[in-house]
């Protein structure tokens, strides 16, 4: 029973990676059969609603995933991984702003509409190259990548940690939440970018494209689950849960912790980065609103409501809060702070190991009674 | 020695020896000797935890420090493992390695290995992978990323293992092991890391009786293949092990000697009774 107990648990690992695998594929081809098959009207037929909904959710899965790698393998709890979507989600759309073209309300071949409003002249320096689908995807893994290295690279060299760690992140955000609201840092101010018309020459509310914008967010979510599970499994993934579990003896061990922390740290931006270029033309808009404090808070609430340092129980916690969230603001929005206050208090006490580490109590009585019956 | 210090200073900055590129092998001890603390101070907030104590150690000698509660003994192992870095003096690793200008993984890397006072092994992960993430190679994250331990690795933690009689306990978490058994697995973490300087901080604190005498054996079996520096408040277990005994007072070296040497000086008897 001892000897067995870390072979048991992988078992777990890998029937909980099965489960979400087994889901992911079966949404992914069913969704866009039951939505562009079966007519509107039809018992069978998915809304385009609702497909762009599960997408967008496949995209904040990504989001949590990208979380859990940083907090549940790494012992980093970033309060700032919304920043890092967010300017995912402004590459994307500074891409989507420039495929407009002349037809803007001022018909600006150009400039979008919010830079003429604002009597610009030129195209800043910054958005040179974003009419370049190739350019603008380059910059959704640049920008959020560089921006956690550099911030990183302070952080960690500093030795900052914990508490005060998760508190410059909540900082980095809300600084860069100011920073776009204001109309002449040139990305649209309190509006935002929205108003898109086309993604690589398809109109971006055709059947189609939406098919695909979700197919895109499946695999994006199937490839950096598999990217951060195959982390977790090399010996890199166990020294980084060595530096959770006990930061300074595994420098005296001799690893360059510091070095595990940022490139992690990096690599977690990046696949925010990548959830928020692809939820942008999903969603149709991107604002300052999205580099909110409390939207990086409720990330970290979604891992830790799905189960924390499992990766799928990330994935379980995204779908799950967002379902609630979405049926809570069309109810009695002014409830939901509150109930995923509640929501996380619970978790805290009495589910340590999230929702998935309830299933597992399950999953790990149920092969035993069906020995009996077998 | 002073002289000698800074001849060695003069020669690191001409040829820069103990930075990267070819330098010698770490812990270069043509001379005999492994480790030289000179006139090493620290101080914390005016309080003087080490007090110009200098002190020298042979490679493959097994030495046993000891002293008083806040003497300065785990202070002096911070300072050589790069943790605390002191006001003032010089600590050298063989005759190459100035150990005050690498950082902690630099000098675990050129052979320095460490066991704290408290059992600190990674409790969530497995006796199996407590050695691996120990065994000596490549710790970069490019290296920990792409590729598996190697065939020597593995020879070497099932070497270590058996040292430290682990083998039926090799999946197990190790924060199921017994106390004594924690101590015996942080000592294999030192030695997969393949040292040449073992600091042992108090191993055998908190041990049944049969554990202390299995720690000692294990600690002698070291001594000659590594150099080992064990501090111990437990007399029986420092007579059972050493071969020369260093006593450390307020910081500094009170005398040095063997056992019966040390128990019948003076100044040591005054010291101890006066607690
Ligand atoms: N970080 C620190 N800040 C302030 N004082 C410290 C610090 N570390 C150690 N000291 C003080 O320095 C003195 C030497 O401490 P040290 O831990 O080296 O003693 P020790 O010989 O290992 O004692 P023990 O036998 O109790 O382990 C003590 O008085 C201690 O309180
Ligand atoms: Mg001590």
């Amino acid at each position: 029973m001892q000897t067995s107990h870390p072979a048991i648990q992988l078992l777990i690992g890998e029937r909980g990676t099965q489960v979400f695998l087994a889901l992911l594929l079966t949404v992914g081809v069913a969704a866009p059969i039951m939505h562009l098959a079966f007519p509107e009207g039809s018992a069978l037929h998915l809304s385009s609603y609702t497909m762009t909904l599960m997408g967008k959710y496949m995209t904040y899965a990504l989001l949590a995933i990208a979380v859990d790698l940083v907090w549940g393998y790494c012992g980093i709890l970033s309060l700032g991984h919304a920043a890092f979507f967010a300017l995912g989600g402004y590459a994307m759309g500074m891409y989507l702003m420039r495929q407009i073209g002349t037809r803007g309300v001022y018909g600006d071949p150009l400039l979008p509409d919010f830079m003429v409003f604002l009597n610009w002249k030129e195209l800043p320096w910054f958005w040179q190259g974003f009419d370049m689908f190739w350019f603008a995807a380059l910059m959704v893994i640049v920008v959020p990548g560089l921006l956690a290295l550099a911030f990183g690279w302070l952080a960690f060299r500093s030795r900052v940690s914990g508490v005060y760690l998760s508190i410059i992140t909540q900082a980095l955000t809300y600084a860069l939440m100011l920073a776009f609201f204001r109309n002449d840092m040139g990305f649209g101010g309190n509006n935002g970018l929205t108003d898109f018309k086309d993604i690589l020459g398809a109109n971006i509310n055709a059947s189609e494209t939406r098919v695909a914008l979700f197919l895109t967010s499946a695999a994006a979510l199937g490839l950096g689950y598999l990217a951060c599970r195959y982390i977790t499994l090399s010996r890199a993934g166990r020294v980084v849960q060595a530096i959770r579990d006990a930061e300074s003896r595994t420098r005296f061990i001799g690893y360059r912790v510091e070095s595990y922390k940022l490139w992690v740290f990096a690599f977690s931006a990046v696949l925010a980065g990548i959830a928020g270029a692809l939820y942008v033309p999903q969603v149709g808009i991107i604002n300052p609103s999205e580099f909110q404090p409390i939207n990086s808070i409720e990330i970290v609430i979604w891992v830790a409501v799905g189960g924390r340092g499992t990766l799928y129980g990330a994935v379980a916690g995204a779908v799950l809060v967002n379902y609630a969230k979405t049926y809570f603001t069309a109810t009695i929005p002014e409830l939901w702070l509150y109930a995923l206050g509640t929501l996380f208090v619970i978790v805290t006490l009495f589910l340590p190991k999230g929702v998935v580490g309830l299933a597992d109590k399950f999953a790990l009585r149920r092969p035993a009674a069906r020995t009996v019956t077998a | 020695m002073n002289a000698s210090t800074a001849i060695r200073n003069g020669w690191q900055k001409v040829f820069g020896a103990g930075a990267r590129g070819a330098r010698p092998a770490p812990g270069d001890t043509s001379h005999g000797t492994i480790l030289y603390l000179e006139d090493i101070s620290v101080s914390f907030d005016g309080f003087k935890a080490l007090n110009a104590l200098t002190l020298y150690i042979d490679a493959g000698e097994l030495r046993c420090i000891i002293g008083p509660n806040g003497a300065g003994k785990t202070t002096m192992m911070d300072v050589i493992t790069g943790k605390t870095r002191p006001d003032a003096g010089s600590a050298w690793f063989g005759q190459t390695t100035d150990l005050l200008t690498l950082s902690e993984p630099q000098i675990a890397e050129a052979g320095i290995g460490r066991k704290f006072q408290k059992p600190t092994v990674f409790e969530q992960h497995t006796v199996m992978e407590n050695l691996e993430l120990a065994v000596a190679g490549h710790k970069t994250l490019w290296t920990t990323l792409r590729s598996p331990l190697d065939r020597r690795q593995h020879e070497r933690i099932e070497e270590v293992l058996e040292t430290i009689r682990l083998q039926d306990r090799r999946s197990m978490r190790a924060g199921m092991l017994s106390h004594g058994q924690k101590q015996w697995l942080e000592i294999g973490m030192l030695l997969a890391q393949e040292p040449r300087l073992l600091l042992v901080d108090e191993p055998v604190a908190g041990m049944t009786p049969q554990e202390v005498e299995r720690t000692a054996e294990l600690l002698l079996s070291l001594a000659g293949k590594h150099s080992v520096m064990v501090v111990e408040h437990d007399m029986d277990f420092v007579r059972s092990i050493a071969h020369k005994v260093t006593v450390l007072h307020e910081g500094h070296v009170l005398a040095e000697g063997t056992i019966d040497e040390v128990q019948n000086d003076p100044r040591v008897v005054e010291v101890y009774l006066g607690e």
